[in-house]
């Protein structure tokens, strides 16, 4: 039989040692939980806490094209035109792509390649035949281009290795804005998916010459993030900021002309849309043809794809939009209009 | 005083040595060019209804920020301790969430960098509370899978009493198999549990303490209790071997019993009747193994001396299965099953000496080399009942 003892002195050792162990990494028990208030609700959707790194505002975004969120003498450093003889313009803008942490999702961060400080970049808008000069000025730690959907001279596409600039170089482009209708322009360097994943890309309005009905004109930019770098989106969003939409609606009026330039460059996923609740609207797809292509609350979009939507929203109140791969939605890319009478 | 000094001297040289480093070193010019090396683990999930709580440490070198928590990859409200964890940190995650029973489950940290960190849970069921039914549920678990079979093998007793000398020998090396399986079964154990834990409490290190702690610690105390061997003669250090080896499978008893509790808490195995006739006949041929080292010497007070027996070896299932399926963290379950591992191997080492002792020649005879194969067999053969 175990004499216990002369063995008691090693058998309290063991216990001591044991209990210091444990009073260093303590068994964690469920105990002071039942003393928490009881909170059923469903629905709790979202993230947590606000925005506070000032690189963008979504707000803005969808409402500024060639740097009118500027004050006019900002403006002048990046966006300059002129009326030319022939009754077009020259629009020269000056874009420079930097390096720089943007907020995707509240408190989360990610280190994205930008044009001009900015994902999406700053919309380019002209009117069909203006010039469109772009200056752009690689202050960035990789190569980049602008590489413009749209009519343009070979020189000018942006996708050849010899036509990547250089981080310290620039290069300007310069070609006539057509044809009339949405479009985008994004870096070309490769490995492409890592510079449309890290953030370049921004849109680009051909107007008709002959004036599109006015309306309150919204621009969205359907984007993801790959946060951990795993091949997959960690962040989904419309304008880079998940969820931004919810808590900060977008006022539209009963009966008003609604126009929304929308854009899908989310990288990885084979496909994104958008759906508007309560409603119908008019696609005119790439925004080319003033026909509609379809009459339809949603529209699917693969990466590049864009469309001009038309709507008139027929009563007040909030209306939610998102993309109906909900998976998505619930990972950022939702958000409300708020229609007022 | 001289031997004061300079024992101590090296110390204080190396703390000088790490606070110029710290102040003036290269540390801060190779900071900038690691990337960020963030980790969390969790130590604990809780399902309630409608609600899911993380207990989470930082089990990494540097800061780490929770911003965001996804569940089934969305994004869900949550409340934190405190969102900004420091080297071994700890916070705890509460979350509404409507989760779903038997579906599995998958909760993700979002970091202010963008990384992420996943616990996921294979099958989701609410987590027990210490509740009547619960403990109730639980120790019939541990009875039924520990208590029961080691009193059922320990009947065999008067039958290996009846055998004669080969095959008593057979019958300890039969022993030294089952220990041997149940030694590398444990062992395995506590290694898996090695990846589960906080990288920096080094699982394998922790083993190994464990191993030696009570391996030295009961071999430290058979070779005191060595003495009273020649006062009280033979017969009892065959008992005293039955009682180490009792002790030795009640620990890893103890380590099944938190590896059962703790998967039926968070649902990873539904104990159906087969696994429990599974463990039952597994653990029945424990009870030999205790049985063994006694048949050959009559013992006062038998029947008491079995009963203290089978509780020592079956008993700590039913602790086992109550801290596991209500505390459960895999740190204690690696040092418990380490533990095991010790004590089994100490009990292995004892009846190899006690069989050497007793015989005038080799040890290595095909009688006990077959026990011992049929050791390991008997286990294996009734193992692949239980997984």
């Amino acid at each position: 039989m175990i004499n216990l003892p002369k063995n008691a002195a090693a058998i309290l050792a063991a216990v001591f040692v044991l209990s210091v162990f444990y009073s260093v990494f303590p068994v964690q028990t469920v105990g002071n939980l039942t003393g928490q208030a009881a909170q059923a609700k469903h629905g709790h959707t979202g993230v947590v806490g606000e925005y506070t790194f000032d690189d963008f505002d979504p707000m803005s975004y969808l409402k500024s094209w060639n740097f009118n969120d500027l004050p006019e003498k900002e403006r002048e450093k990046f966006y300059k035109e002129q009326n030319l003889s022939d009754g077009t313009m020259l629009r020269e803008y000056w874009i420079y792509a930097i390096d720089k942490k943007i907020e995707v999702a509240p408190g989360v961060f990610f280190d994205a390649w930008t044009y001009s400080g900015k994902v999406p970049g700053p919309t380019i808008r002209a009117t069909e035949g203006d010039t469109i000069r772009v200056h752009l000025i690689n202050q960035g730690s990789h190569a980049h281009t602008a590489h413009f959907h749209g009519y343009h001279e070979a020189s000018m596409d942006g996708a050849m290795p010899e036509q990547f600039v250089q981080p310290g170089e620039s290069f300007i482009y310069e070609f006539k804005a057509g044809p009339v209708g949405l479009h985008l322009y994004h870096c070309h360097v490769t490995p492409l998916k890592a510079h449309i994943a890290q953030g370049m890309y921004a849109m680009f309005i051909v107007d008709p010459v002959e004036r599109r009905e006015p309306a309150n004109e919204l621009i969205m930019m359907m984007n993801a993030f790959d946060t951990n770098f795993d091949g997959e989106n960690e962040v989904y969003a419309v304008n880079t900021k998940a969820f931004y939409y919810v808590n900060n609606t977008i006022k539209a009026k009963v009966g008003e002309l609604v126009r929304i330039y929308v854009a899908n460059m989310v990288e990885f996923d084979p496909v994104n849309s958008i759906h508007i609740h309560g409603n119908f609207f008019n696609e005119y797809q790439t925004g080319t043809l003033s026909t509609p292509s379809a009459f339809t609350d949603i529209i699917q979009l693969g990466q590049a794809e864009r469309s001009i939507l038309e709507l008139r929203f027929k009563f007040p109140g909030k209306y939610m939009f998102h993309a109906h791969q909900t998976e998505f939605s619930e990972l950022g890319w939702m958000g409300f209009f708020e229609v007022e009478p | 005083m001289k031997k004061l000094i300079t024992g101590a001297l090296p110390v204080v040289l190396l703390l000088v040595l790490i606070a110029s480093f710290l102040q003036f070193g290269p540390l801060g010019l190779l900071k900038t060019a690691f990337p960020p090396v963030e980790t969390i683990a969790f130590e604990r999930v809780v399902l309630e209804k409608d609600k899911i709580t993380a207990y989470i440490i930082n089990d990494g070198p540097g800061e780490v920020t929770v911003s965001q928590v996804l569940i089934n990859d969305a994004y869900n409200q949550f409340r934190i301790t405190q969102s900004t964890l420091k080297h071994l940190e700890k916070a705890v995650v509460r979350m509404d969430y409507p989760w779903f029973e038997t579906l599995p489950l998958s909760i993700k940290l979002v970091s202010s960098s963008g990384l992420t960190f996943e616990k996921e849970i294979k099958v989701a069921t609410p987590t027990p509370v210490p509740d009547a039914r619960y403990i109730l549920s639980f120790a019939v678990i541990g009875l039924y899978v520990g208590v029961i079979p080691v009193f059922l093998g320990l009947l065999w007793l008067p039958f290996l009493r009846n055998l004669s000398r080969r095959w008593y020998d057979f019958f300890l090396s039969l022993t030294v198999g089952l220990l041997v399986f149940l030694l590398i079964d444990a062992l395995e154990g506590a290694l898996e549990l090695t990846s589960e834990i906080p990288q920096t409490l080094q699982g394998v290190s922790l083993i190994t303490i464990g191993f030696f702690l009570p391996y030295l610690t009961l071999l430290a105390i058979s070779k005191r209790g060595s003495i009273d061997v020649t006062k009280k003669g033979v017969i009892g250090h065959t008992l005293r071997l039955s009682y180490m080896i009792a002790l030795g499978i009640g620990l890893h008893n103890m380590g099944e019993g938190l590896a059962i509790g703790s998967a039926f808490s968070v649902g990873e195995i539904t104990l159906g009747s087969l696994l429990v006739i599974g463990f039952m006949m597994h653990n029945l041929t424990e009870g030999i193994a205790i049985v063994a080292p006694i048949t050959r010497h009559k013992e006062d007070n038998i029947l008491r001396h079995l009963i203290t027996l089978g509780l020592i070896a079956g008993g700590p299932t039913i602790i086992g299965a109550w801290i596991g399926g209500f505390a459960f963290s895999q740190l204690w379950s690696l040092i418990f099953l380490s533990v095991g591992v010790g004590a089994i191997f100490h009990v292995v080492v004892e009846i190899i000496k006690y069989m050497k002792k007793e015989t005038a020649t080799t040890i290595f005879t095909f009688t006990n080399v077959g026990g011992f194969f049929a050791g390991l067999f008997v286990m294996y053969a009734t193992g692949l009942f239980v997984i």
